[in-house]
């Protein structure tokens, strides 16, 4: 035996968007930590779009920075444009999305990571997780060097027996040409582990001197710099901004697509892996969606360093020539060079039901995994899965309760909830429309909901935290204000309502009243507002929303707490269902295969009705009276 | 989604729905004292402050409307079947009396009570023994398991297809919405106010119709499924006839329903019967031929009663033998008709081979008619077909879910009108989504992500 060995307390595998909050997270919170990546220089790479954030994503960055996770802060460092999409709707919608300069943000995570103390870097391919009686002990490479843990995370993204595909072109790698790992499903597998296939696609990045902008519409970054980290001093950040560019397809371009379909992988079926329906190639696009005449493009800077631009909306595994075709179709890249083919990626990743809302394996003890690993879609997907798999090794090793965020908690615990409860088929991609109580994790309060857990985990500073309970009490003391001043129906006040187009008063009313009718708010009030003391713009949004979306948010509220009910009533994740006979054949076969953690975890599963959960309810109580 | 329900105070019918004798609405929860206190008038004081374990005299009325007199119980927990607070009324108006009680009830705070939860409570409230148990899995199971059946048995096919319909077109709207939030540089949701308006304005008035007519039986057949069976010329659509005579017939189907949906209701002395598959009767007497064995007997398979009629002046033939082997076994009445000819059938001999009591009539000079009434109602009573409560609470619950998702629909067209953010609009569209889905037994489910993904284009 000459091969290396080395102990530490936790091993990360992959350093991607997961991986690296992962690693981060186990070595801040003191454990000795090693972090495994296939290439030095793709630390917390973006292989595809060329932005953090957006409609829903954005508000897992927020949750992500408000609990102590490092993917707001790197992107304020290294953001090129940024905008806060939806805010002509209603507040729960409004996302935060910035460009990044990916090199940029690349090197600043590796900076990070390189300067935390108890965290090592490695560059080597982890071909084995070593297994003991169903506990984990550590991993060992591709060279037979053995690395004993107390818990290991896998966030091997795309790079499991990846395949690059492109017309009849086919290249064995990972993304932009990185080496694959093609070692580690056997190992995987022969531990018990259920392994999927998923197809994911990038377009092509084209040469910024080859592109007329000139027949194209100019998107231009918020005057107004939102930064996403709660930590971020906004004054710090305010700076001259790229430019994104709109243009769009039309009937020659898919005219060459329809006629050139036959030479799609996707179409001959060289490509096995299951995509996403929600960012389908362009092919994809102009096949299932045929009414339409065009389809958006948007031109979006890869980075200050270099001519790259990404094509956004225009991903494909069309051949080469084809690519060319078609891209040259659209206005304003009549000339367009490529520097890279736009092409479909097919990897292993896992069946995320073996998974535990924990993120850790059911079958083995010690294994957690987060990110595309898990079947999801999206660098902040990725990131917010690593941070929990990371803060569940770390709480697991240092022999502390396991961190869940339910879904009435976090964006977060939806998207877990989601992976580890329904059948996903598809690479995973958060939407707003999949949170429930949406009104309440709005992205504006995500540190009033989760600054406090990140500082009982130990990853919020005193200071963050002490900031958001001074916050939290000036916000409850201006809606106490508000509802109890009166406004007098005054001429004052009638001139206000009137220039505003708003009824004028009959009798008193309270501001509160004021603030709910639909043309007014809390910040047009300030003008007859004598009392209004000086709290800053995020105070006051606060007190607005509060205020103005009373009666949906109490109703919200109230559903949250019934299911709140349901979350406190455990279930044995050991139990065999089959020894309840009154529970239908389909049921027992459902709750078999899930081992629900709770009755409530237990009422989502798709084939539990609600009687089977009345009688597990039953049984729950005849156990409880028996012992 | 409703699951956790200790909370909300019940309300059934616990005994069976008959339009004679003494009924009983029992109501169970912490409000039940409260609710039942506000459309109770007695003599002596408010029910909040009388004993446990007391009866009072008294009428239930709903604002001025004097429904039933009606005899009042009230025990408080701990110490009641289910160990909350219950009140039990007992009335004797009939069926119809008894729901109006019961949906009154429900309008004065009660949700009416899910299959076998009376027993649930009282398990779970530590009211009945820990051997018990099994029991109390089981009564939940079955009962749930019949709601759901007879829930879609009793819907007509055309309010099925209508709801489904309207569920298509909110879903579809509320996807658009979705899509535009998630992806809004792709897809714009400017002046989409105006449009929603045009496409929700008839959806509400849709549910608006079928709220208001919830009552008279165009939505949900109350009564007992009940079949004809009989030989060509035995006699069925004169009975058919008889039995729907004017002063019988209660509802008949409105127009434009599909012929093989036909069904007509009747009472029958205190019962309802839902005769099913009466459009073959009615046009031709051959059923047995015209719609083929295999239909009859699947007819008779699904019905919870068989009315064979036999043709008393000709010996039993094959098709004779068919439909007894069809009922055997079976909830059935025989009716030996033709009475008034020369009889060539022994009525001992027909109640052996078939195993069920044998009545003789004449369809054509409506003879022997009070005598099915009776054994109808005999069957009734002793229990033989117990289950018109959980129908009578089947159609509660559906009036109550499109009244919920009228008053959703409601809100959601105020909010277009105060130009309330389309995703607010989207909570109460799939609340309406989500309470028409109960109607027809659906769940949400995935459904709002696959309609986003199959009916617009988003993404990079």
């Amino acid at each position: 035996m000459h091969n290396l060995e080395e102990n530490y307390d936790i091993v990360v595998v992959g350093a991607g968007h997961a991986g690296c909050e992962a690693a981060l997270v186990c070595a801040r919170l003191g454990l000795n930590t090693i972090v495994f990546t296939i290439s030095i220089d793709s630390i917390a790479l973006m292989p595809c779009n060329p932005n953090i954030g957006g409609s829903s994503k954005g508000h897992l960055v927020r949750e992500l920075d408000a609990l102590g996770g490092e993917m707001g802060k790197n992107i304020d460092k290294t953001f090129i444009q940024s905008k806060m999409l939806n805010e002509s709707k209603g507040p729960a919608v409004h996302s935060l999305r910035a460009q990044a300069d990916k090199q940029e943000y690349s090197r600043e995570m590796r900076r990070t990571l390189e300067n935390t103390d108890q965290l090592t870097i490695r560059q080597a391919e982890v071909s084995e997780i070593l297994v003991e009686n169903h506990h984990i002990t550590g991993v060992k490479t591709s060279s037979g060097a053995v690395y004993h843990a107390k818990a290991v995370v896998l966030a091997t993204g795309t790079y499991l027996r990846a395949r690059c595909i492109y017309g009849d072109v086919s290249n064995y790698t990972g993304p932009n040409g990185l080496q694959a790992a093609n070692h580690l499903t056997a190992s995987l597998i022969d531990n018990g582990i259920e392994m999927f296939r998923f197809k994911t696609g990038t377009p092509a990045r084209v040469d910024k001197r080859s592109i007329d902008f000139s027949k194209m519409e100019e998107q231009l970054g918020d005057e107004n710099i939102v930064p996403f980290s709660f930590s971020t001093d906004s004054k710090s950040i305010q700076k001259d901004q790229v430019s994104c560019w709109l243009t769009y397809t039309n009937s020659e371009t898919h005219r060459i697509i329809r006629e050139n379909i036959d030479r799609s992988p996707l179409f001959s079926g060289a490509i096995e892996g299951t995509g996403p329906r929600y960012c389908p190639s362009i092919e994809d696009k102009v096949v299932k969606f045929p009414d339409k005449d065009r389809h958006q493009v948007f031109i979006e800077p890869e980075g200050l360093y270099t001519n790259e631009m990404y094509l956004s909306g225009m991903s494909s595994s069309l051949p080469e020539d084809v690519q060319y075709q078609m891209y040259r179709t659209v206005a304003g890249l009549e000339q367009v060079k490529i520097v890279r083919n736009a092409y479909a990626i097919e990897y292993d990743c896992i069946n995320s039901l073996q998974l535990k809302p924990s993120l850790e394996f059911k079958k083995i003890h010690g294994l957690f995994s987060g990110g595309q690993f898990n079947g999801s879609s999206g660098y902040e997907e990725a990131a917010v899965q690593g941070f929990m798999a990371g803060v569940n090794a770390a709480m697991q090793v240092l022999e502390r309760e396991a961190f869940v965020l339910d879904r009435s908690q976090a964006y977060i615990g939806v998207l877990i909830d989601d992976l580890v409860t329904k059948e996903n088929h598809e690479p995973y991609r958060m939407m707003t429309s999949r949170a429930e109580y949406r009104l309440l994790l709005r992205q504006d309060n995500a540190d009033l909901r989760l600054r406090e857990i990140g500082y009982k985990i130990g990853l919020v500073s005193e200071k963050d935290y002490n900031y958001v309970k001074e916050k939290e009490r000036l916000i409850e003391e201006e809606i106490k204000r508000v509802e109890n001043t009166p406004i007098g129906a005054n001429p004052k006040t009638q001139d206000f309502l009137k220039n505003h187009g708003s009824t004028l008063l009959k009798t008193g009313a309270t501001m509160a009243e004021l603030i709910r009718r639909p043309e007014l708010n809390y910040f047009m009030l300030t003008e007859i507002d004598e009392n209004r003391p000086d709290i800053s713009y995020d105070i006051a949004e606060q007190v607005n929303i509060s205020i103005k979306y009373e009666g949906y948010l109490k109703r919200q509220k109230q559903q949250v707490a019934q299911f709140k009910k349901l979350e406190s009533k455990k279930l044995d994740i050991n139990f065999d269902y089959s020894k309840v006979a009154s529970l239908r054949k389909e049921a027992v076969q459902k709750l078999n295969l899930y081992k629900p953690v709770s009755i409530g975890q237990a009422s989502r599963i798709s084939g539990v009705s609600p009687a089977d959960i009345s009688v597990l309810l039953v049984y729950l109580e005849q156990e409880k009276r028996s012992r | 989604m409703e699951v956790d329900r200790q909370e909300n105070t019940i309300a059934a019918i616990s005994t069976a729905v008959s339009n004679s004798g003494i009924g009983i609405i029992r109501v169970s929860g912490n409000k039940a004292i409260l609710i039942i206190d506000r459309i109770f008038e007695g003599k002596g004081k408010s029910l909040k402050e009388v004993s446990s374990h007391t009866a009072h005299y008294g009428v239930i009325k709903d604002g001025d409307l004097i429904i039933d007199e009606v005899l009042v119980l009230v025990m408080r927990g701990p110490h009641s079947y289910t160990g909350e607070d219950t009140v039990e009324i007992d009335c004797h108006g009939g069926a119809l009396v008894m729901k109006k009680i019961l949906e009154t009830v429900i309008r004065y705070g009660a949700v009416p009570a899910e299959p076998g939860e009376f027993t649930k409570r009282a398990f779970l409230n530590g009211r009945m023994d820990l051997s018990q148990a099994e029991a109390v899995m089981d009564i939940i199971c079955s009962k749930n398991e019949y709601a759901m059946k007879s829930s879609v048995n009793q819907l007509k096919g055309s309010i099925s297809r209508k709801v489904k319909e309207l569920r298509s077109i909110i879903l579809h709207q509320v996807a658009y919405i979705e899509s535009a939030l998630d992806d809004p540089e792709h897809i714009s949701l400017d002046g989409y106010g105006e449009e929603l308006r045009s496409v929700i304005k008839p959806v509400v008035n849709e549910v608006k119709k079928m709220l208001d007519t919830a009552d008279d039986g165009r939505i949900i057949s109350e009564g007992i499924r009940t079949v004809i069976l009989g030989k060509p010329n035995a006699g069925k659509s004169s009975l058919m006839n008889v039995l729907l005579g004017e002063e019988r017939a209660i509802v008949t189907d409105v127009a434009g329903t599909t012929r093989d949906m036909l069904e007509e209701q009747i009472r029958l002395g205190d019962v309802f019967l839902k005769l099913v598959d009466t459009a073959g009767i009615r046009e031709t007497e051959d059923i047995v031929e015209q719609i083929g064995v295999s239909r009859a007997k699947r007819a008779a398979e699904e019905a919870d009663l068989i009315i064979y009629v036999v043709d008393g002046a000709c010996p039993l033939d094959q098709n004779d033998q068919d439909i007894i082997e069809m009922v055997r076994g079976r909830r059935a009445v025989v009716l030996l008709n033709k009475s008034d000819l020369k009889l060539v059938i022994e009525v001992e001999d027909l109640e052996k081979k078939t195993g069920h009591p044998v009545i003789t009539i004449s369809a054509k000079e409506e003879i022997g008619l009070k005598k099915l009434e009776k054994v109808v109602s005999e069957m009734f009573f002793h229990g033989k077909i117990g289950f018109n409560d959980e129908i009578v609470i089947t159609n509660v619950r559906h009036k109550m879910a499109f009244k919920n998702a009228f008053e959703s629909l409601c809100m959601v067209m105020k909010g277009i009108e105060d130009e309330v953010p389309e995703d607010f609009l989207t909570i109460d569209l799939m609340d309406a989504y989500e309470k028409l889905g109960l109607i027809i037994g659906e769940s949400v489910e995935e459904d709002l992500i696959n309609e986003i993904f199959g009916k617009f284009c988003m993404g990079k």
